[in-house]
C-alpha cells in the first residue's frame, strides 16, 4: 500500500510549480479577457523544455515514458496558477498515437513538441447511450462521431462531421479522435476506429472560439471530406483517452481549487468584522472546511484514476469519471466560496476570484460535463450491481 | 504509488485467510434464516469468537506483545479486517475497548492496570465502553459534571450520569472522564477512571433510538464507590488521557467507513432493480455524486494508511471521512426510498434501518459542526471563536453562562 508521491513525483510537481511560476499567468489570464492581443503568454516552449509533451510517450520514441498521474500532477500545477498549456489536448491525443504502431514515426516529435496534437474528444458508449458521441454545439443532445467511407490500402479514409469544443486545437499540427467507418458490420451504423487527421490538410476546418475563459484554447473543428489516416490502436485505447481526459481535466480542477482555497483562507484570517477576524466565524470556517473536504475527496480520487489506468484497467471508467465529478464540483464550489468570502470585491475584475470562477464554469461544460462523468460514475456502478 | 501488499503482508494476509477458512464455521451467524436473535446469545457467542479472533492474532494486532497483541502496524489490522470481512464473518464484538480503550490504558495505565485489564479485554472476557459524554457534556467535552470526591482513605466517590454509552448493558468496566476539581478552569479539573459496571450505585437505562431499538444507554452513576487505583493516567490529567482516546477514535473511524456497509455498489443495487429508475437522469445524477464521494472516501483510507505506514499520525482531517461517509449515505437512504417507495420504509426492508440509524450516526464520534470547528481550526489554521469559558474556575461557569444570556 503506498498512495504518496515518489520522490521521482514530488520533483516533477516542483519543478512544474517552478516553471509556471516564472510567468504572471494569472495576470495574463486577466489581460486576455479585456481582449488583449498576444496577451496570453505562449507556455508551449516552457513545457517543451520541461518535458512535458512527451510524459505519456515511451522513452524509445524520445518521451519520458511516465504515466497518467504523472501527467495528472504537472496539470494540476497548471490548475493551480490557470496557465493555457495546451496539454489537456495534446496528451489524450498521444496516449492513442502510442498506441497506434502505424504512426509510430511520428511520436518522437510529438515527445520532443516540435510537433503539437490535439485529441478530438470522442466519448465511448454507456448503458444509456449505445452511440459513439462528440459534444454538440449547443443543447443536450449528444452529436455523432464525424464518418468515413472504408479506407484504403494505405489506410487513408475521407472524414465528414464535427468536434465541437476541441480544447487546444488552435496551432496544432495533428488531430486526434474517433470516427465511424462505413464498413459492413452488425448492424450499428458502423466501426469505430481512431483517426489522425493533419490540421493544414484539405477539408479541414479549425474556427477558434473564446467562451468566458481566455485561459482555455478553445476550436471547432469541423472536417469535409478531409483526408485522414485510420490508426492501428485498439478500441480500449481509444475509450481510454477520453477517460484520461477526464481524470486529466479533474487534476487541472483540483489544482484551481487549491488555490481558491489558500487565498479565501488566507482573506479570511486577515479581514475583520465586529472586532475579530471573518474565518473564527462558523458560517465562513465551515464553508471553508467543506472546500477542503471536496478538494481531499478529489484528490483521493486522483489517486485511484492515476493508479487504475495500469493497476485496474477495468476501473479506470469508472475511477476518471469520479474524480471528474467530484473534481468539477469541488471547482464550483471553491470558486462560489471564494467569491462570498471575499465580499462585493471577490465578484470585481480587481480580484483573483472572477478569473477561478470564469474557469469552473467553462470547465464544468467541456469534454462530456461534469454531469456527464457523473452519470457515467453511476452507469458503472449499476453494471457493477448487476454483477454482483 | 500501488495498492499492492508487500511481500510480508501477503505472507501475513494468506495467514489470516487461511485461519479464518479453517475456523469460519465456529463464527455466529448473525444474518439470514439460522441467525440467532436473543442479545444474551448474540453477546456471548460474540465474546467467544473475540476470543478466538485474538488468540489467532486477528485482534489488537497493533497492541504490544506483551499485552497479548502482535505489535505490528495498523497495515496488518487493517489486512485482518479486511479478510474478515471478505470471509462473511463478524469482527470482535468489542470495537470500542480493544480500539480506544485499550489503547488508551496502554497510553497512560499503570502497570497493575496494563496487567489487569487488557489480556480479559481483547479476549472478549470482559467488554468495555467509553463514558464520556453527558447530557450537557458532548461537543464541549471538557463540561463534564459527573464528580468524582476523594475520601480520607484515598478512595473515591462519584456520582453523576453519563450517556450515548453502547454496550453499557453488557460490559465488565467502562472507562470514565469525572470532574475531581471545580474550582480551576474546566480542561484541568478532570480525571479518567476505571468503574467497574457492577458497582453498587450504577445503574443502566437503554435509550431507545429511532429505529425502536436501544442500542445505546444512559448510565447513572449514585455515590459510586472506586479504589485509588482506579484512577488512569494520573489526577487532574484526565483531558490529556481523553484527547489520547479521540485519537484512536479518528483512526478508527477513519479507516472503518467501509466497515459500516455504506458502500456504493450497495447502494447501486437498491437502485439497478428498478428498470426506470436506473435510467432516470435525476437519479443517475445523484447516485453518480453519492457514489463518486464514498469512493473517494476508500482512496481516503488507503492515504491514511500509507500515512500511518509511514509512522505519521492521521489528523483531524480523517474527520472529514466521517462527514462525507454519513451524509453521503443519508443522501443514499433518501434517494433509494424515493425510488423503492413507501416499501423502503417497512421493517423488513434493509433501508429503514439505516434511514433510521444514520441521524444519530450524524452526531456520533462529534457532531458534524465540532468536527468542521476543529478541522477548520488545526488543519487549515482559521482562528477560534472566542471563548467565554477559557481561564475561568468551572465553578464560576454558570453564572458567566447566565450573564451572557
Amino acid at each position: 500500500m503506498n498512495l504518496a508521491l515518489s520522490d521521482e513525483q514530488e520533483f516533477l510537481r516542483e519543478a512544474a510549480r517552478g516553471t509556471l511560476s516564472r510567468v504572471k499567468t494569472l495576470e495574463a489570464a486577466r489581460e486576455a479577457l479585456d481582449g488583449e492581443a498576444g496577451a496570453l503568454p505562449d507556455l508551449w516552449p516552457a513545457a517543451c523544455e520541461a518535458g512535458w509533451p512527451g510524459l505519456l510517450i515511451d522513452e524509445a520514441h524520445g518521451g519520458a515514458g511516465l504515466d497518467a498521474f504523472d501527467a495528472m500532477l504537472v496539470l494540476g500545477e497548471c490548475g493551480r496558477v490557470l496557465a493555457g498549456v495546451p496539454l489537456l489536448g495534446h496528451l489524450p491525443a498521444t496516449a492513442i498515437l502510442a498506441d497506434a504502431p502505424r504512426v509510430a514515426d511520428y511520436l518522437p516529435a510529438l515527445a520532443s513538441g516540435e510537433r503539437r496534437a490535439a485529441y478530438l474528444p470522442s466519448q465511448p458508449p454507456s448503458d444509456v447511450e449505445p452511440r459513439w458521441t462528440v459534444d454538440p454545439l449547443s443543447g443536450m443532445e449528444r452529436a455523432p462521431l464525424p464518418t468515413g467511407s472504408e479506407p484504403n490500402a494505405n489506410a487513408e479514409v475521407k472524414l465528414s462531421g464535427r468536434y465541437a469544443f476541441v480544447p487546444d486545437a488552435p496551432g496544432a499540427g495533428a488531430l486526434v479522435g474517433v470516427a465511424l467507418l462505413d464498413t459492413p458490420d452488425r448492424g450499428t451504423g458502423g466501426t469505430p476506429v481512431g483517426v489522425v487527421v493533419m490540421a493544414d490538410a484539405d477539408g479541414v476546418q479549425i474556427e477558434p472560439v473564446r467562451r468566458y475563459d481566455a485561459t482555455r484554447s478553445l476550436a471547432h473543428v469541423t472536417l469535409t471530406n478531409a483526408p485522414a489516416t485510420v490508426l492501428d490502436a485498439p478500441v480500449e485505447s481509444l475509450a481510454g483517452a477520453w477517460h484520461l481526459a477526464q481524470a486529466l481535466i479533474a487534476a487541472e480542477s483540483i489544482g484551481s481549487v487549491e488555490t481558491a482555497l489558500e487565498m479565501s483562507v488566507a482573506y479570511a484570517k486577515e479581514r475583520h468584522t465586529f472586532g475579530r477576524p471573518i474565518g473564527s466565524y462558523q458560517a465562513v470556517k465551515h464553508s471553508l472546511t467543506e472546500v477542503l473536504r471536496q478538494q481531499e475527496n478529489g484528490r483521493s480520487l486522483l489517486y485511484y484514476a492515476g493508479w487504475a489506468r495500469n493497476g485496474a484497467p477495468a476501473e479506470f471508467p469508472l475511477a476518471a469519471s469520479a474524480a471528474r465529478s467530484v473534481a468539477g464540483r469541488a471547482l464550483d464550489y471553491a470558486a462560489r466560496t471564494m467569491i462570498s468570502v471575499h465580499g462585493g470585491i471577490g465578484a470585481t475584475w480587481e480580484h483573483d476570484a472572477p478569473l477561478f470562477f470564469r474557469r469552473a464554469q467553462l470547465s464544468r461544460r467541456l469534454l462530456g460535463g461534469t454531469a456527464g462523468a457523473t452519470d457515467r460514475v453511476a452507469g458503472e456502478l449499476i453494471a457493477q450491481a448487476d454483477a454482483a | 504509488m500501488d495498492l499492492d501488499d508487500t511481500p510480508e503482508q501477503v505472507a501475513h494476509r494468506a495467514k489470516v485467510r487461511a485461519w479464518l477458512e479453517e475456523n469460519k464455521a465456529q463464527a455466529p451467524v448473525l444474518t439470514g434464516p439460522d441467525a440467532l436473535t436473543e442479545e444474551a446469545e448474540i453477546v456471548s457467542a460474540r465474546r467467544a469468537w473475540q476470543g478466538k479472533l485474538a488468540e489467532a492474532g486477528l485482534a489488537g494486532v497493533t497492541w504490544p506483545k506483551e499485552y497479548g497483541g502482535q505489535g505490528l502496524g495498523p497495515i496488518e489490522q487493517v489486512i485482518c479486517n479486511q479478510e474478515i470481512a471478505r470471509t462473511g464473518v463478524p469482527g470482535i464484538l468489542d470495537a470500542i475497548g480493544v480500539g480506544m480503550l485499550g489503547p488508551t490504558i496502554i497510553a497512560h495505565g499503570s502497570d497493575e492496570q496494563k496487567a489487569r485489564y487488557l489480556g480479559p479485554m481483547l479476549h472478549g472476557d470482559e467488554v468495555w465502553c467509553q463514558l464520556f459524554s453527558e447530557p450537557a457534556a458532548g461537543s464541549d467535552l471538557a463540561a463534564v459534571q459527573a464528580r468524582a470526591r476523594q475520601t480520607e482513605d484515598g478512595s473515591w466517590r462519584l456520582s453523576g450520569q453519563k450517556v450515548w454509552t453502547t454496550n453499557a448493558q453488557f460490559s465488565s468496566y467502562g472507562l470514565l472522564l469525572a470532574r475531581t476539581d471545580a474550582d480551576v478552569p474546566k480542561h484541568k479539573g478532570l480525571t479518567m477512571f476505571i468503574v467497574p459496571m457492577d458497582a453498587p450505585g450504577v445503574t443502566v437505562r437503554g435509550l431507545r433510538q429511532i429505529s425502536g431499538e436501544a442500542e445505546f444507554n444512559e448510565v447513572f452513576f449514585d455515590d459510586v464507590e472506586l479504589a485509588a487505583d482506579a484512577v488512569v493516567g494520573g489526577v487532574g490529567n484526565g483531558w490529556g488521557t481523553a484527547l489520547t482516546t479521540l485519537m484512536f477514535e479518528r483512526v478508527t473511524i477513519g479507516l472503518g467507513g467501509e466497515g459500516l456497509g455504506y458502500n456504493s455498489v450497495r447502494f447501486a443495487k437498491g437502485i439497478a432493480a428498478d428498470e426506470h429508475a436506473r435510467r432516470d437522469p435525476e437519479v443517475r445524477r445523484q447516485l453518480g455524486e453519492i457514489s463518486s464521494e464514498l469512493l473517494a472516501v476508500r482512496f481516503t483510507g488507503y492515504r491514511t494508511l500509507t500515512a500511518l505506514q509511514k509512522g505519521q499520525i492521521p489528523g483531524p482531517e480523517a474527520g472529514l471521512a466521517k462527514v462525507t461517509i454519513v451524509n453521503g449515505a443519508i443522501k443514499a437512504g433518501d434517494l433509494i426510498a424515493d425510488v423503492q417507495g413507501p416499501d423502503a420504509l417497512s421493517e423488513q426492508s434493509e433501508w429503514a434501518y439505516m434511514i433510521s440509524f444514520l441521524p444519530g450516526l450524524k452526531s456520533a464520534g462529534g457532531t458534524e459542526e465540532i468536527l468542521r470547528n476543529t478541522i477548520g481550526e488545526r488543519v487549515l489554521g482559521l482562528p477560534p471563536e472566542p471563548r467565554l469559558d477559557k481561564g475561568i474556575p468551572f465553578s464560576e461557569l454558570r453564572s458567566k453562562e447566565g450573564a451572557a444570556a
